[in-house]
C-alpha cells in the first residue's frame, strides 16, 4: 500500500514527463480497442449479411457441385427431391440452379452464372418478387424474359433499370441458345459473392431454358427447417462451414492489425522503459534514502516497478473517462469505409459500426497492464545491485 | 398434244435436276472442299472493337480430325503452338513452355481474342450426321447464284439447332453461313470469298467469321498458300512436336 501511495506521489510529482507517457499508452490502448472493435462490428454485419442474402442457415448442395470449380456446373443440377420440394412448398427451404451464360452489353462479352431462383421465396433476401412484374414461366413467343441483378454487375456491365440486353448459354444438351433479357430491378447488398457477375432470373424459366425441368444445384435452409434425414445425391453443409472463408479473413485482419499495435506498444514501450531509467539514474539519493531508512531492497523495486505500471492504470482511467464517450460515439456514428472497399469481393457495409465488447475492452487493457509491468520491472532490478552509502552519496554506479 | 403430255411429265424431272437435295448439296460440297491433307498458311486479322491485331499461321491438317498450328507472327504468339486430335485440343505456349489440354468450359473461350471459340474449331463438320438439309430458296450473293440450305439438328447434342448456307450453284461451295441459336436468334455469321481454282477444287482464299452478339467486325482468315493431299510426317501430329 505505501508503495502504491509513494509511486501516486512520484508520478504526479513528475508533472508532464508522467503525462506524457500516459497519453501515448491511453493512445495506443485506444486504438486498439477501436480498431478491434471496427473488426468484431465488420464480422457482425458481415455473418448477419450473409445469411441473411446468401448462406441462409446452411445449404444442401446437389454432389457435384463444387463452387469454386466451374468446370463442375455443367454436371452438377439434379431433380428436386421429394423432402425438399415439400419443404421449398413450406417456404422454408429456397431452391437455386446456376448455368454459366454470356451477357452482351452494348456489344461486349461478359460471364457469368444465370441462377434461377423462385420470385415468392422469403428465405434470402434477394427480392425475386420483382422477377413477378411480367408473372412469367416462359414468356409465350420467348422474346424477352425479366431479370433482376446487382449493383456490382450493374456497374460493371454498365447496365440500368429497364435496359434489355442479350444473354447466351447453353442447354443440358449443350445446344447454344439466346433471348433478350429486361433488367426489372436493381438490388443493393453488402455481399458481393451474390452480386457481380450474377444475373437472377426465374427458375421456372431457366429450367425451361436449360431443359432441365424441376430441377436444382442447391438449396438455401430457414432456421425452421429441421435436419431429419440424409438426402441420397445432396451434401448437407452446415452455416460455419459456408461461413469459413470469411471468418478465416477476419482472422487474417485481426493477426495485420496486431502487427500495428505490436509496433504502437514498443514505442509506449520503449518511453516508460527509458522513462524508468532515467528515474533510477536520477533518484539515487532518494533510493539510497529509502534503504537507509530500513526499506529492502526488494520493496525500492517494488516501488520503482509499481511506478511505472502506474502509468498503464492512468492510462485506463485516462481512456475510460475522455475515451469512452469517443468510442460510444464512434460507434453511433460508424466508420465509412473508403469508396471501392465493396469491390474487394467480402462481405462489407459501407458504414461499419464498431462492437466493444467486455472481453475486448478487459482484455486489451489486462494485456497493456503486464506488459508495461514487466518493462517498468527490467531496469528497476538495477536498484537491486546498487550500494546504498554510494547512492546517498549520488554516485554514480 | 402428246408432246405436251411428254414436257409435262418431265417437268419434275428438270426440275429435280435443277434442285438438288440439300443431302446431296453437302455431299457435293464434301467432295469440293475435303481432301486427305492439307498445308497452308494463314492469317487472321482480328478486328475489335479498339484495335486491329493480324496473327499469322502455319497449318497441317489430316481430314477433319488431326491439325497442328504454328503461329509464326506477332512477336508475342510466336512459337504458340496448337494440336487437335479428334474431340481433344492441346496448346503449347512458349512463354510458359508448358503444354495445356483445353477442355471443358475453356473451350468456349475466344481463340486468340477472335470471333472464334475454340470449339469453334474442334466442329468436325460431319453436317450430314447431325442435320437435316433442305434447299428453301435460292438468292444472288457476289454475282453468284446460290442455293439456300436450311440445316435442322437431328439430335439435341448440337452446338446449333439451325443453320443455313448459301452455297454457289455451279462451284458447290459455300459462300455464306449463318448460325442460329434454338430461339432463332442469329449467332454467328461465315462469309467465304475470294473462290480460286486450286488443282481440280474451288477454294475460298477468305473467310469472314462475325460473333453477331458482338461489337465489332468480327475475324478474317485469308488463306496465303494451301496445298492439298501432300504427304505429312506422322509425328507432326503428336504431342511431342508442341515443344
Amino acid at each position: 500500500m505505501l508503495a502504491i501511495k509513494l509511486a501516486y506521489r512520484n508520478l504526479v510529482g513528475a508533472g508532464l514527463r508522467t503525462w506524457l507517457n500516459v497519453i501515448v499508452l491511453a493512445f495506443v490502448l485506444f486504438m486498439i480497442i477501436w480498431h478491434y472493435g471496427i473488426l468484431d462490428g465488420w464480422n457482425e454485419q458481415a455473418n448477419r449479411d450473409m445469411q441473411a442474402w446468401e448462406v441462409g442457415n446452411g445449404q444442401y448442395w446437389q454432389e457435384n457441385y463444387d463452387p469454386y470449380d466451374f468446370f463442375t456446373l455443367e454436371d452438377s443440377h439434379a431433380k428436386i427431391p421429394e423432402v425438399l420440394q415439400k419443404a421449398s412448398s413450406d417456404g422454408i427451404v429456397t431452391p437455386i440452379l446456376i448455368s454459366q451464360a454470356s451477357v452482351y452489353p452494348d456489344g461486349r462479352i461478359q460471364s457469368m452464372l444465370l441462377k434461377g431462383i423462385d420470385p415468392e421465396q422469403k428465405v434470402i433476401a434477394i427480392p425475386g418478387a420483382e422477377l413477378n412484374i411480367e408473372s412469367e414461366a416462359m414468356p409465350a413467343g420467348r422474346q424477352e424474359i425479366s431479370a433482376i441483378i446487382g449493383k456490382r454487375m450493374a456497374k460493371n456491365c454498365k447496365l440500368k433499370e429497364g435496359d434489355i440486353t442479350t444473354i447466351r448459354w447453353r442447354d443440358v444438351n449443350g445446344t447454344f441458345d439466346a433471348l433478350e433479357v429486361k433488367i426489372v430491378a436493381i438490388f443493393d447488398c453488402n455481399v458481393p459473392s451474390i452480386d457481380g457477375g450474377q444475373m437472377y432470373i426465374n427458375i421456372n424459366t431457366l429450367q425451361e431454358m436449360m431443359q432441365a425441368p424441376n430441377e436444382a444445384t442447391l438449396f438455401v435452409i430457414d432456421e425452421d427447417y429441421e435436419m431429419s434425414e440424409d438426402i441420397s445425391g445432396w451434401v448437407y453443409k452446415e452455416f460455419d462451414f459456408l461461413m469459413t472463408e470469411m471468418n478465416e479473413m477476419m482472422k487474417m485482419k485481426k493477426v495485420g492489425g496486431s502487427v500495428l499495435y505490436f509496433i504502437l506498444m514498443l514505442l509506449a514501450m520503449l518511453a516508460i522503459f527509458d522513462t524508468q531509467v532515467l528515474s533510477i539514474f536520477r533518484r539515487q539519493k532518494e533510493i539510497g534514502t529509502y534503504i537507509a531508512m530500513g526499506m529492502t531492497r526488494r520493496q525500492v523495486v517494488s516501488l520503482f516497478t509499481v511506478e511505472g505500471a502506474m502509468h498503464a492504470i492512468l492510462a485506463v482511467a485516462v481512456v475510460s473517462t475522455l475515451g469512452t464517450g469517443f468510442l460510444l460515439w464512434l460507434q453511433s456514428i460508424g466508420f465509412t469505409m473508403p469508396a471501392g472497399t465493396d469491390d474487394m469481393g467480402i462481405a462489407i457495409a459501407e458504414t461499419i459500426y464498431p462492437v466493444y465488447g467486455a472481453g475486448l475492452i478487459i482484455g486489451t487493457s489486462l494485456l497493456v497492464f503486464v506488459i508495461t509491468l514487466i518493462v517498468s520491472y527490467l531496469p528497476a532490478r538495477k536498484i537491486s545491485k546498487m550500494k546504498p552509502t554510494d547512492a546517498i552519496k549520488g554516485k554514480i554506479q | 398434244m402428246k408432246n405436251l403430255i411428254i414436257i409435262l411429265l418431265l417437268i419434275p424431272v428438270l426440275v429435280w435436276a435443277q434442285n438438288p437435295s440439300g443431302k446431296e448439296i453437302l455431299e457435293r460440297i464434301d467432295e469440293n472442299m475435303a481432301s486427305k491433307s492439307t498445308i497452308s498458311t494463314s492469317k487472321m486479322v482480328i478486328h475489335g472493337a479498339r484495335q486491329t491485331r493480324t496473327i499469322k499461321a502455319k497449318s497441317w491438317g489430316m481430314g477433319d480430325e488431326k491439325s497442328f498450328t504454328e503461329y509464326l507472327a506477332p512477336a508475342r504468339e510466336k512459337g504458340t503452338k496448337m494440336l487437335k486430335l479428334e474431340d481433344e485440343l492441346w496448346i503449347y505456349s512458349p512463354s510458359s513452355d508448358r503444354i495445356i489440354k483445353i477442355s471443358g468450359h475453356m473451350l468456349r473461350q475466344s481463340l486468340m481474342g477472335s470471333d472464334l471459340s475454340y470449339e469453334d474449331m474442334m466442329d468436325n463438320a460431319e453436317l450430314l450426321e447431325d442435320y437435316d438439309a433442305g434447299v428453301i430458296g435460292s438468292e444472288i450473293i457476289d454475282e453468284r447464284d446460290c442455293w439456300i440450305v436450311e440445316l435442322q439438328a437431328k439430335t439435341a447434342e448440337v452446338n446449333y439447332q439451325t443453320r443455313k448456307m448459301w452455297v454457289d450453284k455451279s462451284r458447290y461451295i459455300p459462300l455464306k453461313e449463318e448460325l442460329y441459336a434454338k430461339s432463332g436468334k442469329l449467332l454467328k455469321k461465315l462469309e467465304l470469298s475470294e473462290i480460286t481454282k486450286i488443282g481440280n477444287r474451288w477454294y475460298p482464299q477468305k473467310m469472314i467469321f462475325k460473333d453477331m452478339l458482338k461489337k465489332g467486325n468480327g475475324t478474317e482468315f485469308i488463306i496465303d498458300e494451301i496445298e492439298f493431299d501432300k504427304e505429312i510426317e506422322a509425328y507432326i501430329f503428336t504431342k511431342a512436336s508442341l515443344k
